[in-house]
């Protein structure tokens, strides 16, 4: 990695009253990297998902994307910028379309012109697109999610769960449209429990527990760690 | 958007010949006075989801700040009313953190904040500058026919507005931060100054009615323009009709105030029977108002 990380974090510390939900987290990612992020159920998964893309605010440490500090920027900013993120239960805008749950991210969101029927295409829905988003399955509404989120042209998409629940060749889809995804330039975290899925895309994964990082590298590697092994079976 | 040009010129013909057809200008008055009140109230939850109980407080706040704009300023009439709906603005501006609650937290502040400025107008140690509980009076303006048309302006600025919000981006981002607040955001918008934005303008709506009426009035207690009635009418009026769309409060507002006036004048010991069985049947039957009816029928409703 000799380019300079598209996003940085340092010593973020996340605190909500007594629990410290993540405790001085460091880890940096690249343009086409995809990075899971993993870990047992409140390791602070989805809250460092929450800090980069802004919806919470990180209380000790730092957050940088393309070399400026982006802590104190709200959400709706951090957007244009090229961050954006899918939610572990979809959150579509239920009584729009599919067409119109595009357009509005495309319209408000994005730092050019964006071809609706192209983001359509992409998610697979183009043949949905008159369809009300509170009518699609819960698959169709996590890739209306995504789609969203690609609406506004990310250069960091965070992935929250995407696969929960899925069927094996849903799972292949989503992993070869994300490979996809990776090969334009995009940088993704994936937060994921199907380790299966992530070992097929994830280049490194990034291991949390009790809001501290264990381990850093590759997902196989992580299996022979005895703190991630303790950390998952409990030992 | 031209159905909005449309319904607006219909409104305003209307009310340009009603008074030349019926008698009692003093009911057509009221009547447009509520029909701004529900479609200002409409802007704020038919458009974004909070329902603000207090709403009449900023209907009172207009109506005390233009005849305090009368009473001690020599600005012409019109530009107090304008102040009217600039005072209730600020108000508004000084409310803006009850924004931060959501659903029945967000009412019944506002609803306390109206009884807090009612409290503080009607105190009797404030006689001087208030009135007090004996309210003011400004007859020295006192014109029926301009305050008239200058109410009938503010309903179609109002209707207006409820276009807007309906049909512009501006209003694609309302709908989508109504139904999604965090998602919207991901689609970058600005969810807390689009909140802002259109709880002001709602409240200076009501700002600006509250200081037609006064001018209508000339004379007035506290109590005519703070009570609490006046909220009830407006929320009930808007979602009789339909809220989230431009023709439903003004719909809702002008059946339901003649029918008050109808019964509730000549007979209010059934008048309240009625309201009430209305307002179940409404609950029940018809959630989103009037306007469903014809939206289940396939009617482009505006």
């Amino acid at each position: 990695m000799l380019s300079e990380p598209l996003l940085k974090l340092d010593g973020v510390v996340k605190r909500f009253g007594g629990l410290v939900a993540l405790d001085g987290v460091s880890f940096s990612v690249a343009p086409s990297e995809i990075v899971g992020l993993v870990g047992p159920n409140g390791s602070g998964k989805t809250t460092a998902i929450n800090i980069i893309s802004g919806t919470y605010h990180a209380d000790a440490g730092s957050v940088l994307f393309e070399g400026a500090r982006i802590d104190r920027v709200p959400a709706f900013r951090r957007v244009p910028l090229g961050i954006n993120r899918t939610f572990q239960v979809p959150k579509p805008f239920a009584a729009m379309t599919v067409r119109e749950n595009i357009a509005v991210a495309a319209y408000f969101g994005a730092r050019v012109p964006v071809e609706i029927d192209a983001v359509l295409a992409e998610i697979d829905l183009a043949g949905h697109a008159d369809v009300l988003a509170s009518q699609l399955t819960v698959n169709q509404q996590k890739r209306l999610d995504l789609g969203r989120a690609l609406a506004t042209q990310p250069k960091l998409l965070l992935i929250d769960e995407i696969g929960a629940g899925l069927n094996p060749s849903e799972l292949n889809t989503i992993a070869d449209l994300l490979l996809r995804l990776a090969a334009r330039g995009i940088a993704l975290i994936v937060v994921e429990h199907v380790l299966d899925f992530l070992n097929r895309i994830a280049n490194r994964v990034i291991v949390l527990s009790a809001g501290r990082m264990l381990f850093e590298g590759r997902l196989e590697d992580a299996s022979r760690n005895a703190d991630v092994v303790a950390a998952f079976i409990g030992g | 958007m031209k159905a909005s040009a449309i319904t607006l010129g219909v409104i305003g013909a209307a009310f340009l010949i009603a008074p030349h057809v019926y008698g009692n200008r003093t009911l057509l008055f009221s009547m447009m006075a509520f029909i701004v009140l529900a479609q200002g109230l409409n802007l704020l939850y038919g458009f974004t989801g909070y329902l603000p109980f207090g709403y009449v407080g900023f209907f009172g706040t207009g109506a005390y700040t233009t005849s305090l704009m009368v009473l001690h300023s020599h600005l012409p009439v019109l530009l107090c009313v304008v102040a009217g709906g600039v005072g209730a603005c600020i108000v508004a501006l000084i409310l803006g953190p009850l924004l931060r609650l959501s659903g029945a937290y967000f009412s019944i502040a506002n609803l306390a904040a109206s009884q807090i400025l009612y409290n503080v107008v009607s105190n009797q140690d404030l006689s001087k500058i208030t009135g007090g509980p004996y309210g003011l009076k400004i007859d020295q303006v006192y014109d029926p026919s301009a305050s008239y048309f200058t109410m009938l302006v503010i309903l179609l600025v109002a209707t207006g507005l409820a276009a807007y919000f309906r049909f512009s981006r501006f209003g694609m981002a309302l709908r989508a931060m109504n139904q999604d607040p965090t998602s919207a955001a991901m689609a970058g918008i600005d969810v807390v100054r689009n909140r802002l934005i259109v709880w002001l303008v709602s409240a200076s709506v009501a700002g600006l009615a509250g200081g037609a009426y006064a001018w209508n009035l000339s004379v007035f207690y506290p109590d005519a323009v703070f009570t609490l009635q006046i909220s009830v009418f407006a929320i009930v009026f808007a979602l009789f009709g339909g809220v989230g769309t431009v023709l439903g409060p003004v719909i809702g507002a002008i059946v339901l105030y003649a029918l008050y006036n109808a019964v509730g004048i000549s007979a209010p010991q059934y008048f309240e029977f009625i309201y009430g069985f209305l307002i179940v049947v409404l609950v029940l039957f018809l959630p989103n108002g009037l306007m469903s009816l014809l939206a289940r029928r396939g009617v482009r409703v505006i």
